[in-house]
């Protein structure tokens, strides 16, 4: 059975159309790269996904196992094992890295009937996967995000993700913000984590996070629809082009 | 229709009645300073919102509410007290129900030299002069009609006095229980008193609990004065957790001698009405206040937190932090007044309050309020009102953390913030306990 399956996906934000029938179909192990111009839809389709408030689903359905996902709130979701790492990962004030990376665990032990996560356990958990990371111990005891630069957002972001463990996982614009050498810790640290059980969606405007996680199909997305496909090569070629080509083919 | 400046005073009628039942009453300057209160309180009555500083609180169901003086103890067990309704303090206690001493419940253990800690009833036996030498000096020259109240009809409280140089060795843990009448009887008032007098260099620190049993109404108003010499140092921490009818009016008064430090915290979390004034007045040069609060209301809940920093004199500075989270149709209020003299340059003063509201039927009233006549200062204030961040919870659900979970973690983070001012970590847990305890009893 496949993972994912989006149909005709229709949502609006706002009262405002901004899918127009997406289809995306992907299979357990498989990562699919999303591309597009700014205002193709992106962000909106990795928010429909994780079903943030206020992003209305019109016609359509996604299927997460063969299940509809719509009528879950957005931690039954996760919980379920969809993941979402944010492009812009908010800052939480007066609330431990650490403390909010054992509620999440612990939501999900609890979900699971299973008692809460010893807290030394946990710690010796977190270290294994901080490593790879550099995430330090500094930024676990520090408020999730608060004064963390760009870099050390993003990397918070694949460490949640690392910890939790999802069966798919959304990436919206891991790459905004970072310069290389962040880039490619955060690409070893999402790598680290494929797995023949595991998919993910990476979102991206530009081709160069792909080439450090290198995507099995690429899909090109235009004012709210799929309008190409292809292997990784299709990301090559719109590296080349540019989007203008895809500028004008939303239909009537 | 105009409404008057005042209120009947309370209780005021009564006090020529009940003052030979009153403890201590054959004291002769006692019986004096409470006349001259009585007679003070009677024509002055109890403010309306007419008066300023009492814009946002309306005592009128207080006014509306016939209390009696609280007379032998009620015959309510007081094991029905939960332990988590009062900090969780190792120290020295003195209990009082409803007004008066509870000698089984408290234990003075062994007290340092220098240490005077003793009841006010004993106090006026063994220490008198203690109390002629500094009651009712602290507030002398004060407008304040519980002041008067507090002095009319006082029946005991607590007296702190350490020598110069004298330590506290642990903390002095005061514990107020207001048990509500039952039946046909008349709600009881009482009116415990602080006096603590810290000498040149001392420290001590003070924490209380006030806390109620059974689910009628009790008026309990709480007059502290608090004097510190030079460089001594006090931190006074109260809770107020009285019961959910009851009527909490607290005013505490501190003056400050040169170096002097009063670190302050309260917590507001219980009664049906309450005001929590807390005075301090910074007359010596580099002293120094911290001023700290949280009020946590529910359901109809009225909760005032009003300040007074006095800077009279150059060089001092005064640190002020309150967090107020609104849920149901409560009410808040935070007044803070910061005066800074014309002689008191290089002030530092810093204040800030903000609020959460967590319903559309709660309500805030915030009154910040800077007056500085001195040209060298630094003086901030800020103020916010605001709801939890969508954003946020967002984020935390997209974890896994179910929304009620996710509001009750930013809640409890928000309201960290206001722990964090209190310096001394071993003080700030108790606190955190409650909190959390409140935290759990709230429901989404």
């Amino acid at each position: 059975m496949s993972l994912i399956e989006i149909k005709n996906l229709h949502a609006t934000v706002d009262g405002n159309a901004i899918l127009k029938g997406i289809d995306l179909t992907i299979e357990p192990g498989e990562v699919h790269a999303i591309m597009g111009p700014n205002g193709s839809g992106k962000s909106t389709l990795s928010y429909v996904i994780a079903g943030r408030e206020g992003y209305e689903v019109t016609e359509g359905d996604i299927l997460f196992d063969g299940k509809s996902i719509l009528e879950m709130e957005t931690d039954e979701r996760a919980i379920a094992g969809i993941f979402l790492a944010f492009q812009y990962p908010v800052e939480i004030p007066g609330v431990a890295n650490t403390t909010f990376l054992k509620a999440a665990v612990n939501a999900r032990r609890k979900a699971a009937g299973e008692a809460e996560v010893d807290a030394m356990q946990f710690l010796k958990l977190l270290r294994e996967k901080t490593k790879l990371l550099g995430v330090t111990d500094e930024m676990l005891k520090r408020a999730v995000n608060v004064g963390f630069s760009g870099g050390e957002k993003k990397r918070n972001e694949i460490l949640q993700m690392a910890v939790l463990e999802p069966r798919f996982a959304v990436l919206d614009e891991t790459d905004s913000g970072l310069d290389i050498d962040a880039l490619r810790i955060v690409a070893d640290g999402v790598n680290a984590l494929r797995g023949p059980e595991r998919s993910m969606l990476v979102i991206t405007h530009y081709q160069r996070l792909l080439d450090y996680i290198v995507p099995d199909k690429v899909h090109v997305l235009a004012k709210g629809r799929i309008v190409a496909s292809g292997g990784k090569e299709l990301a090559q070629e719109l590296e080349s082009t540019g989007y203008a080509g895809y500028a004008d083919t939303e239909a009537a | 229709m105009a409404m008057e400046r005042s209120y009947p005073a309370v209780l005021a009628d009564r006090y020529a009645e009940l003052a030979p039942t009153l403890a201590h009453h054959s004291v002769g300057w006692l019986n004096r300073l409470r006349e001259e209160s009585a007679a003070r309180y009677r024509s002055a009555g109890l403010p309306t919102p007419r008066v300023e500083a009492w814009r946002f609180t309306n005592l009128k169901d207080l006014v509306a509410t016939d209390f009696a003086l609280a007379q032998a103890l009620p015959p309510v067990a007081l094991d029905s007290l939960p332990r988590s309704s009062l900090l969780a303090v190792n120290g020295h206690v003195l209990a009082f129900v409803n007004g008066k001493l509870r000698a089984d419940l408290s234990t003075l253990d062994d007290l340092p030299a220098g240490v005077t800690l003793l009841p006010l009833s004993e106090a006026l036996r063994r220490e008198e002069g203690i109390l002629s030498a500094h009651l009712g000096r602290v507030v002398e020259t004060v407008e304040n009609p519980f002041i008067d109240l507090n002095t009319a009809l006082m029946e005991d409280g607590i007296v702190l006095s350490l020598a110069e140089g004298a330590v506290l060795d642990k903390p002095l843990h005061i514990v107020s229980i207001g048990v509500s009448t039952q039946g046909g009887d008349k709600p009881v008032a009482f009116f415990p008193r602080l006096l603590a007098v810290l000498g040149k260099n001392a420290r001590a620190t003070i924490f209380e609990s006030h806390a109620g049993i059974g689910d009628g109404a009790y008026l309990s108003a709480m007059l502290s004065e608090i004097r510190l010499e030079e460089g001594a140092h006090l931190e006074h921490y109260q809770l107020q957790n009285e019961g959910r009818a009851a009527f909490h009016i607290a005013n505490a008064y501190a003056q400050l001698a040169a170096g002097a430090v009063y670190d302050h915290f309260a917590l507001q979390i219980g009664s049906r009405l309450s005001r929590n004034e807390v005075h301090a007045a910074l007359l010596g040069e580099g002293a120094r206040c911290h001023m700290n609060g949280a009020y946590l209301g529910l359901d109809k809940q009225h909760l005032d937190s009003t300040t007074f920093i006095d800077h009279a004199v150059p060089g001092c500075s005064s640190r002020e932090v309150y967090k107020g989270v609104l849920d149901g149709q409560a009410h808040g209020v935070f007044q803070g007044k910061i005066l800074v003299r014309r002689d008191a340059q290089q002030t530092d003063g810093h204040q800030l309050n903000r609020a959460l509201l967590l319903s559309r039927g709660a309500e805030v009233n915030a009154k910040p309020e800077l007056e500085i006549y001195a040209d060298d200062v630094k003086c901030s204030h800020g103020a916010t009102v605001g709801e939890l961040d969508e954003t946020q919870l967002f984020y935390l659900q997209a974890r896994g953390i179910d929304r009620d979970s996710a509001r009750a973690l930013l809640i409890e983070a928000y309201v960290q913030e206001a722990l964090d001012e209190i310096g001394n970590a071993e003080a700030r847990l108790p606190f955190q306990r409650l909190v959390g305890g409140w935290l759990k009893s709230r429901k989404d």
